[in-house]
């Protein structure tokens, strides 16, 4: 892997990001390690690199979560519509330096306009939508753009304080260049009161590391009489180059 | 007008995104066949080797195991490895005898044990010519995981490889050491060797940041 051997990345901040251990968040308890983090100092190549994802052979409806799901599998493409707010999740993904992520995997999944994930394990008293499954993914463009079409989901409760409710929250996966840029977070929505009452959220120590999760109303690439659209830009970490090997 | 050389660095970086948990239903995005959806066109799922790729054929299988002992049923696991020859394959093809790449869950049919179906990796060349012992690496996703932890798995038969492994090594103590070493087991013709991951607690897995 030559062209990843001068390759480093910013290093990840670690207070930024949620401790492991953040009991608001019951689940955390006994997920968390207690032992620190083992440091690799100088990274590997192992670590450098990353899947390339520009031959996935995908579908194309793939990012149309309007679209992309039918119970009923005769009926895929027809009039037959999920219910809820059409929206456009829309952003460009960046690393720390500003600059474009180009042709990265982005993925992403969430519940339905009732709060309810088509998933096995959810037993939540809304009910499954026959038009929506709940999951997209697409490649950035050229200059790190991507675009999803959905509905919005909708808040649910969930088991933690005893009266414990997810705010709207559509859930992001993004590769970046290497294994050591993997990022999953979620997208809130801008102005969800439920938002500063949520112990996952509340993971976070600074307010400003919240806000790089919100997903911004943007009027101007909304479309008239058919959806909203949200914007919502990644950054993943900056890499940087190694123009002086210090071995040997 | 800006003053140079006057800000630190930092704050000319921009923040990172900061990172959520994938959740209990993170199948349905990454795994849809756990969550029970139909597949698409492809999926990157946990055969990283076809019958077709070079090297010798193992399966790796464990489960992921929380501070009380129980097993994580909702976790997910990706892969990253060198082929058998020490080289990363980064274009992910799946119609490419083998891919560096891949993804698995636990599974309630086997019980909360997740498996990868791949080659052996090779010894991977670091540019001072010492040589990394063959190892995959790993990335765990779980509710209750806030950030995804990165470990590595290397094999309890190559012994040799591993005590000159500078990564290995860096584990300061070789009680931690050995959380990451995958234990071999027979199973018919099938090669298999099982790595379970402790989050928490006794028998802690080394978890890396880098």
């Amino acid at each position: 892997m030559p062209s990843n051997d001068n390759k480093h990345y910013v290093p990840r901040d670690r207070n930024w990001h949620p401790p492991a251990h953040a009991p608001g968040y019951k689940t955390t308890v006994a997920r968390s390690p207690r032992q620190a983090l083992v440091s690799l100092l100088s990274p590997t190549v192992s670590e450098r690199a990353g899947p390339d994802f520009t031959r996935l052979r995908m579908g194309p409806h793939d990012n149309d979560l309007l679209l992309n799901f039918r119970e009923d599998p005769a009926l895929a493409g027809s009039a037959g519509l999920p219910i809820g707010e059409r929206v456009i999740m829309f952003g460009r993904v960046v690393d720390q330096f500003g600059k474009p992520v180009p042709h990265t995997l982005v993925e992403m999944w969430q519940a339905n306009a009732g709060g309810r994930y088509r998933h096995k394990k959810d037993r939540y008293l809304a009910p499954l939508d026959p038009n929506f499954g709940g999951v997209g993914r697409c490649l950035t463009d050229e200059s790190g753009w991507y675009r999803f079409r959905t509905v919005k989901p909708g808040p649910y409760p969930w088991p933690n304080d005893v009266n414990s409710w997810r705010p709207a929250h559509i859930h992001v996966s993004v590769m970046g260049p290497s294994i050591s840029t993997r990022l999953v977070t979620q997208m809130y929505f801008e102005g969800d009161p439920l938002i500063p009452l949520c112990p996952i959220v509340n993971t976070l120590r600074d307010p400003e590391a919240v806000e790089t999760m919100i997903g911004r109303l943007d009027m101007a690439n909304s479309r008239s009489m058919d959806c909203l659209a949200y914007r919502f830009d990644l950054v993943v970490r900056g890499e940087l180059q190694t123009y002086f090997e210090n071995q040997g | 007008m800006h003053q140079p050389n006057t800000r630190p660095l930092t704050q000319s970086l921009l923040k990172e995104t900061a990172s959520q948990t994938a959740g209990p239903y993170v199948h349905i995005g990454l795994a849809l066949d756990i969550a029970g959806l139909p597949p698409r066109e492809e999926e990157i799922w946990n055969r990283l080797a076809s019958d077709d790729a070079r090297g010798e054929r193992i399966e790796l299988v464990g489960r992921v195991i929380d501070g009380n002992g129980d097993t994580v049923r909702d976790a997910l696991l990706e892969a990253w490895q060198a082929d058998a020859d020490g080289e990363y394959q980064c274009r992910f093809d799946l119609q490419a005898p083998f891919n560096s790449f891949g993804r698995t869950a636990a599974t309630v049919e086997n019980d909360g044990e997740w498996t990868f179906s791949t080659v052996k990796p090779g010894a991977v060349a670091l540019p001072d010519g010492r040589k990394m012992a063959p190892h995959v690496n790993l990335a765990v996703f779980a509710r209750g995981v806030n950030v995804q932890l990165h470990t590595r798995l290397y094999f309890d038969d190559e012994r040799d490889a591993n005590d000159a492994c500078p990564i290995l090594n860096s584990v300061e103590s070789p009680t931690r050491r050995r959380t990451l070493i995958a234990i071999r087991e027979e199973a018919g013709e099938q090669r298999r060797y099982r790595f379970d991951i402790r989050l928490q607690g006794e028998g802690e897995t080394v978890f890396f940041d880098f």
